[in-house]
């Protein structure tokens, strides 16, 4: 029925009801990403992230909320130039990372 | 040389520790503790950050060093009065206690959870303090109030700590590395749990607890998210629903887990309103100054340890216990 | 089972037990027609209170100003001259009919105590406009603090209590508190913002059992800048299809509400949730004067309840109230009203 406005969707992310499938097989192919701290270290020095919206550290959040429609979309952005992980100072295996993204996404 | 004797306030580590020390100086200290036991806080907890170690080693060994020390139990001190050659303390049940000077070691309250009412403690079963947490290691049985083991644990940092709501602006330092030391230790005994810690900021400032945060997550996988929860809310088979913003991705978030711990900081107890002390803002007792005089109040004969003058780890607690008896010596020798 | 906060008690506010001038709300008497009479009935001639309605009263403003039409000066001048009709009347007792009324006394009263020199402006422009003077009042409540306030005594005079006569068990009750009755001070409602009571204590004293659910703090949907256009609709709806999914495992029987808008939106968004996506909500929204009418014996179409979009009957037949089934569209000298319209068969080309 339309009456002129739809249900908004909510924005939060329910955890309740993600799929953490694909979220538990990248942990299990790169565990370092669980020591991310959010410090954005990795999107500082990141070439893409100069000139795109591409956060590897926003991607490794989006994971472990299980939404990886978005991650999917910005991964193909990444050059595996493996700056980041010269920079990250909790040791995330930053190339694993994208690799295991690349893979199990 | 006659035994000049010193009132310790307080039968907690800094209390105990303060006793031994003073009569390590040639003093003889009186425990002045009103529960009816001593060892305080730490004779509660079950294993202490960062190494894990038993709680009850440290009473132990704190026991050991306090052997043969006179102390008066059941005695809440309401009083302390200074006149410049001794001090005089009484009891709310009329004890008068003498001596050459006193130690305040009267520690600290753990923050009243009620008080954030939008968690529900004390009204859904399933949110519980850190305090009581420790309590279930302690027997070694971690269930929820229907006998089950707990399937999500959500950790809540800072509940009655950086809120100005409670009037708590101060951070309670510990409760970071607490939260920690227990999101590990419920993976232990719990197996399978999945434990979230939510966050604004971690502080993990001491020896090791970086390493126990790190540990947290690569080997026990605990999950970390900055955000404060906002409201909890007790679903109809008695889980706790949350809402948070995951501040990190930029979303507002919502999960339901089996039980809610609640990490209660430090608040000043009533004495440091009572003792007609200066206080700080946070409302703990002022030190004469924080960097040479931690240990001296600004009153002559009135000494400071522990957790009284704010939030400490146990190692610091009895190093200001250790160092306060000296600064005594010291000054009753001029 | 009893009500699970044991410490309401410590949010508690001071009600006066007579004497009350009585201000309307401006959308009720269309969405709700029969809860503000049945509220003046039961205490006037059930209670034997003194509560003095007064034609000269206006809006308070309060959705124009929260729709950013009616600026602070303007608000603050007419809720001037509606105390100034309270000290005229000889009255000290404020009571409002609506939760974004009291919301804009009670703020408006806390402004002028923290910022004198805006109640002197209020003063001077009401007088300028009008010649009008004023007493702030001794006490403000809005109609549900009063209805909780002789609750007890509602019991009394009861002729049926919040049970199914069916099985014999406490009708499950969710309360929904307006967001401006105690969100903005807690201080000022009974229980407080986290767990309300002022309606809990009335389903507890006349019977009910009171439902704590997890969404039960938040907001109906109804904000006035989220109905007021259109497009804007779906938040509203969404915040309520988000309670409704909350609540729905506990099977509640009914709901009540302190809130014209909370009141009207939670009843009319289930038949809007249903037409969209097929849902089949069906929990009768009731006042708290319906609930007091109901408990009290007052006829359902008297009260009415026919004016609510979700069918009240399976309630009444819960209740064991009888009534007239022919009867429920006929209003006043027996005219026909209209019904409204299934949603199954809702058809927006049709009107």
């Amino acid at each position: 029925m339309d009456f002129g406005f739809t249900i908004n969707a909510p924005r939060a992310i329910y955890l309740d009801k993600i799929d953490p499938t694909l979220r538990d097989k990248i942990i299990a192919r790169e565990r370092t990403t669980l020591l991310c701290i959010g410090c954005g270290s990795c999107t500082a020095t990141c070439t893409t992230g100069q000139f795109t919206s591409f956060s590897l550290r926003k991607m490794q959040h989006l994971i472990r909320r299980g939404e990886y429609d978005t991650v999917r979309k910005s991964l193909q952005e990444c050059m595996l130039c493996g700056k980041c992980r010269m920079v990250c100072p909790r040791g995330v295996h930053t190339r694993a990372v994208i690799h295991a993204m690349l893979e199990v996404l | 040389m006659t035994q000049e004797r010193i009132l310790v306030i307080g039968g907690g580590i800094a209390g105990l520790q303060a006793a031994a020390a003073l009569r390590e100086e040639g003093f003889r200290p009186l425990i002045i503790e009103k529960s009816p036991a001593t060892g305080g806080h730490v004779a509660r907890w079950d294993r202490l950050f960062p190494t894990q170690l038993h709680a009850r080693e440290v009473i132990d060994t704190l026991n050991t060093a306090t052997d043969g020390i006179e102390s008066a139990t059941g005695q809440e001190i309401v009083s302390l009065q200074s006149d410049g050659t001794g001090v005089t303390a009484l009891s709310a049940t009329g004890e008068r206690f003498e001596g050459r000077a006193a130690v305040v070691a009267t520690g600290f309250d753990l923050f009243d959870a009620r008080l954030k009412e939008e968690y529900g403690y004390g009204m859904y079963e399933n949110v519980i303090t850190s305090a009581e947490l420790e309590a279930m290691f302690r027997d070694g049985k971690v269930t929820m109030r229907n006998g089950e083991a707990p399937k999500r644990v959500a950790i809540l940092h800072c509940v009655g700590s950086r809120d100005e709501k409670v009037g708590q602006n101060h951070c309670s330092k510990v409760c970071c590395i607490t939260g920690i030391k227990q999101a590990i230790e419920l993976t232990e005994a719990v197996p399978g749990v999945q434990v979230t810690n939510f966050y604004m900021d971690l502080r993990a400032f001491g020896n090791g607890y970086e390493e126990l945060y790190r540990r947290s997550q690569i080997e026990n996988g605990v999950t970390y998210v900055r955000g404060r929860i906002s409201e909890a809310g007790e679903t109809i088979d008695k889980r706790i629903q949350l809402k948070v913003e995951d501040t990190l991705v930029g979303r507002p978030l919502r999960m339901t887990v089996d039980m809610l711990v609640l990490l209660v900081g430090m608040r000043a107890p009533k004495c440091c309103s009572t003792f007609g002390l200066p206080t700080q803002a946070n409302g703990f007792f002022a030190p004469r100054d924080p960097y040479t005089q931690t240990v001296a109040s600004t009153t002559p004969g009135i000494y400071l340890a522990g957790t009284a003058t704010g939030p400490k780890t146990i190692g610091e607690t009895v190093n200001e216990a250790v160092a306060v008896a000296r600064r005594i010596r010291m000054d009753l020798k001029k | 089972m009893k009500y699970r906060y044991a410490n309401w008690q410590e949010y508690s506010k001071d009600i006066a037990d007579d004497h009350y001038y009585y201000a309307r709300s401006c959308i009720r008497q269309n969405f709700f027609p029969g809860s503000e009479k049945a509220f003046l009935d039961i205490l006037r001639n059930d209670l034997g209170m003194d509560v003095i309605e007064d034609p000269r009263h206006t809006t308070c403003t309060g959705i124009g100003y929260h729709s950013d039409v009616v600026p602070l000066d303007t608000t603050m001048a007419i809720v001037a001259r509606q105390f100034s009709l309270m000290t005229e009347c000889g009255y000290e007792n404020y009571v409002a009919s609506c939760i974004t009324s009291f919301g804009i006394y009670s703020e408006v009263l806390d402004m002028w105590h923290h910022f004198p020199e805006l109640e002197a402006k209020a003063r001077e422009n009401l007088y300028k406009a009008t010649g009008r003077e004023f007493n702030k009042p001794k006490i403000l409540v809005h109609t549900s603090d009063l209805m909780f306030h002789v609750r007890e005594k509602i019991a009394q005079k009861s002729v049926r209590r919040l049970v199914n006569v069916h099985t014999g068990e406490p009708l499950k009750v969710v309360d929904h508190i307006g967001c401006h009755y105690a969100k903005v001070f807690p201080k000022k409602g009974i229980g407080g913002a986290e767990f309300p009571y002022v309606l809990a204590g009335m389903v507890e004293a006349w019977g009910g059992q009171s439902v704590d659910y997890p969404e039960r703090r938040h907001c109906c949907g109804f904000g006035f800048r989220n109905y007021l256009v259109q497009a804007n609709r779906g938040y509203s709806v969404a915040n309520s299809k988000k309670k409704f999914e909350s609540m729905a495992p506990y099977q509640p029987d009914f709901i009540v509400a302190n809130c014209p808008g909370c009141t009207m939106f939670l009843d009319r968004w289930q038949f809007t949730l249903n037409a969209m996506t097929g849902s089949n909500y069906a929990i009768p929204v009731l006042t708290y004067e319906e609930m007091a009418g109901l408990v009290l014996g007052i006829d359902p179409w008297d009260l009415g309840l026919q004016m609510h979009q979700v069918p009240v009957e399976p309630l009444l037949d819960k209740l064991g109230v009888e009534y007239d089934p022919a009867a429920k569209y006929l209003g006043k000298n027996g005219k026909y009203i209209g019904r409204p319209v299934d949603p199954a068969a809702y058809n927006p080309a049709a009107l």
